[in-house]
C-alpha cells in the first residue's frame, strides 16, 4: 500500500462519521421543515452522542459490549476498504458480519423487546441483502470487474446502463437508514412501538457507539450510490442529493408496514426490476 | 480536559430525551405533555426526544397519583435509568396527590415514590409550564452528582450477572 492510498483511508476513517452525523442533522432538520416545525439544530445527533457517551454504563452482560464494537470495527472497516479501493464483495461480507454481530448482541439480553427487534433486524437484512449481491452483479457485468478501482477507471458512467438498478440500491439504502416505510426493526420514528427494537437494551456509551457506526454504514452505503456516476464531481453531487431528498420525502410520506410487506414487495419490485435491467443490458449488448 | 467537560455538560444540556410515564393521570396532563411535541411548540428545537425507553432517557416525567400498585411499576422505571437523571411531577395530582390525596388508595404525589426534582403545578399543567419545568431540569443534568463511581466493568458484569440469576426472587407475582 502506498502512501496516497494510506492518507486516503486514514482520511476516510476520520471524516466519514463526522459527514454521517452532519447528513443526520440536516435530515431530521428537513424533516421538521417538511412538518411545520423549526427542528432540532445542524449539530444535534453529535450532541445526543457526545451526552451518551458521558453517561453510566449498564451492562446486561458482556456479549452486548463485544457485538456493539464488532460491529463499530466491522463499520469502520467497510469504509476502509472503500478508501483503499478494494472488492465490492469483500465490503459486503464484512458488512453483513457487523449487521449479524448487532443481531446477536439483541438476542443475548432476556428481553423481550430486544429479541422481536432482533428478529426483524435479520429480516430486514434478508431483505436487502440478496438485492445488494444482485446490484454489484449489474456492476460487474457492465465494468467487467467487482474491484473499485476498475469501476472508477470506467469511462462513462454507470448510472446510464444501470438506472433500474440504482432504483433497487436506493430500497437497501432505505432499509439501512431505518427509514419508513421500513424501520420495522428499531421503531426510529415511532419512538415506542416495541420499546426500541432491536437498540433497547443497548443503552449509554454502547447506543452511542452503535450510532457512530451507523454513520459510518451511512457514508459506505452512499458511497456506493456514489460509484454509479463516478465520472464527473457534478453529476455525483447531484445524484448523491436527489437520492437523499427522495428518501427523506418517502420517508415522511409513507408509513410504516410490515414485515410480510416489505419481504413481499422488495423482493418482488426489486427482483423485477433488476430483471428487466439485466435483459437492457443484454439487448445494447447484440 | 477541561473542553471536553465543558463539551459534555453543553451536550447534555442541549439533548434531554424524555419518558413519559402516566401513573394514573387523568390523561389531562397526558395530552399536554404530548401537545409539546406538536409544530405549534414544538420542542425538538431544543433537542427533546419522546423516548418510550427508560435506558436511553435522561428526564423522566410523571403525570397522576401514586397508589400502592403503580408505585413498583414507576420505581422499577426509575432504576432502569442510568445516571445522570431528572425527574419532573406534572400536574396537581404529580406534584401532592390533588383531589384525591385523601383517598384510601392514593399513597400521594410522587415524590413519595422517588426523589422529584421539578414540580409543574397546574391542572392540567399548560405546555408552556412543562417545557419550563424541562428546562428547570436541565441544571440537574448538567453535572452528575455525586461523582461517577469509578468501578471496573468486571465488576459491573458480576453484578449484572447476579442480578439475573436472582430473577425469581424478585420476581412481583399478585
Amino acid at each position: 500500500m502506498d502512501f496516497k492510498t494510506f492518507s486516503f483511508v486514514i482520511l476516510a476513517v476520520i471524516l466519514a462519521p463526522f459527514a454521517g452525523g452532519l447528513l443526520a442533522g440536516i435530515d431530521r432538520r428537513l424533516t421538521a421543515w417538511f412538518q411545520g416545525r423549526s427542528g432540532p439544530p445542524i449539530l444535534q445527533p453529535f450532541y445526543d452522542v457526545i451526552k451518551l457517551l458521558g453517561k453510566d454504563r449498564q451492562v446486561v452482560n458482556y456479549w452486548q459490549i463485544f457485538c456493539v464494537h464488532i460491529y463499530l470495527i466491522s463499520s469502520v472497516l467497510c469504509v476502509a476498504l472503500f478508501a483503499m479501493q478494494a472488492d465490492l464483495l469483500m465490503i459486503f461480507f464484512v458488512m453483513t458480519i457487523g449487521a449479524v454481530f448487532m443481531v446477536v448482541g439483541a438476542m443475548a439480553v432476556p428481553s423481550p423487546y430486544s429479541q422481536l427487534g432482533a428478529q426483524r433486524e435479520l429480516i430486514q437484512m434478508l431483505t436487502y441483502e440478496p438485492l445488494l449481491i444482485i446490484v454489484f452483479v449489474g456492476i460487474y457485468l457492465v465494468t467487467g470487474s467487482f474491484k473499485i478501482d476498475d469501476i472508477l477507471s470506467y469511462e462513462r458512467p454507470i448510472f446510464l446502463m444501470l438506472p433500474l438498478l440504482y432504483l433497487v440500491l436506493t430500497f437497501a439504502l432505505t432499509i439501512k437508514l431505518r427509514k419508513s416505510p421500513f424501520d420495522i426493526s428499531t421503531s426510529h420514528h415511532a419512538h415506542q412501538e416495541v420499546v426500541r427494537g432491536v437498540l433497547t437494551e443497548y443503552s449509554g456509551p454502547y447506543l452511542a457507539i452503535l450510532e457512530i457506526a451507523h454513520w459510518y454504514e451511512i457514508v459506505l452505503i452512499l458511497a456506493i450510490c456514489g460509484l454509479f456516476w463516478s465520472t464527473s464531481w457534478i453529476g455525483l453531487v447531484l445524484l448523491l442529493a436527489l437520492t437523499y431528498m427522495a428518501e427523506i420525502v418517502i420517508d415522511n410520506v409513507t408509513p410504516r408496514m410490515t414485515w410480510k410487506w416489505m419481504l413481499t414487495y422488495v423482493w418482488a419490485v426489486g427482483i423485477s426490476l433488476s430483471f428487466f435491467n439485466m435483459a437492457l443490458l443484454y439487448a445494447n449488448s447484440f | 480536559m477541561g473542553f471536553f467537560q465543558e463539551l459534555l455538560h453543553k451536550s447534555r444540556m442541549k439533548s434531554p430525551w424524555l419518558i413519559h410515564f402516566d401513573c394514573g393521570s387523568c390523561n389531562g396532563c397526558d395530552i399536554e405533555v404530548l401537545a409539546c411535541l406538536t409544530p405549534v411548540y414544538d420542542v425538538e428545537r431544543f433537542g427533546v426526544l419522546n423516548i418510550g425507553n427508560p435506558k436511553h432517557a435522561d428526564i423522566l416525567v410523571v403525570s397522576g397519583t401514586v397508589n400502592p400498585r403503580n408505585a413498583k411499576v414507576l420505581k422499577n422505571i426509575y432504576d432502569q435509568m442510568p445516571e445522570p437523571k431528572a425527574v419532573i411531577a406534572i400536574g396537581a395530582c404529580g406534584t401532592s396527590g390533588g383531589v384525591f390525596r385523601e383517598a384510601y388508595n392514593v399513597l400521594g404525589g410522587v415524590d413519595k415514590v422517588i426523589p422529584v426534582d421539578v414540580y409543574v403545578p397546574g391542572c392540567p399543567s399548560k405546555p408552556e409550564a412543562i417545557i419550563d419545568g424541562v428546562v428547570l431540569a436541565l441544571e440537574k443534568l448538567k453535572v452528575r452528582k455525586p461523582e461517577k463511581d469509578t468501578e471496573p466493568l468486571v465488576a459491573d458484569l458480576k453484578k449484572a450477572r447476579e442480578f439475573y440469576e436472582n430473577r425469581e426472587e424478585r420476581q412481583v407475582t399478585g
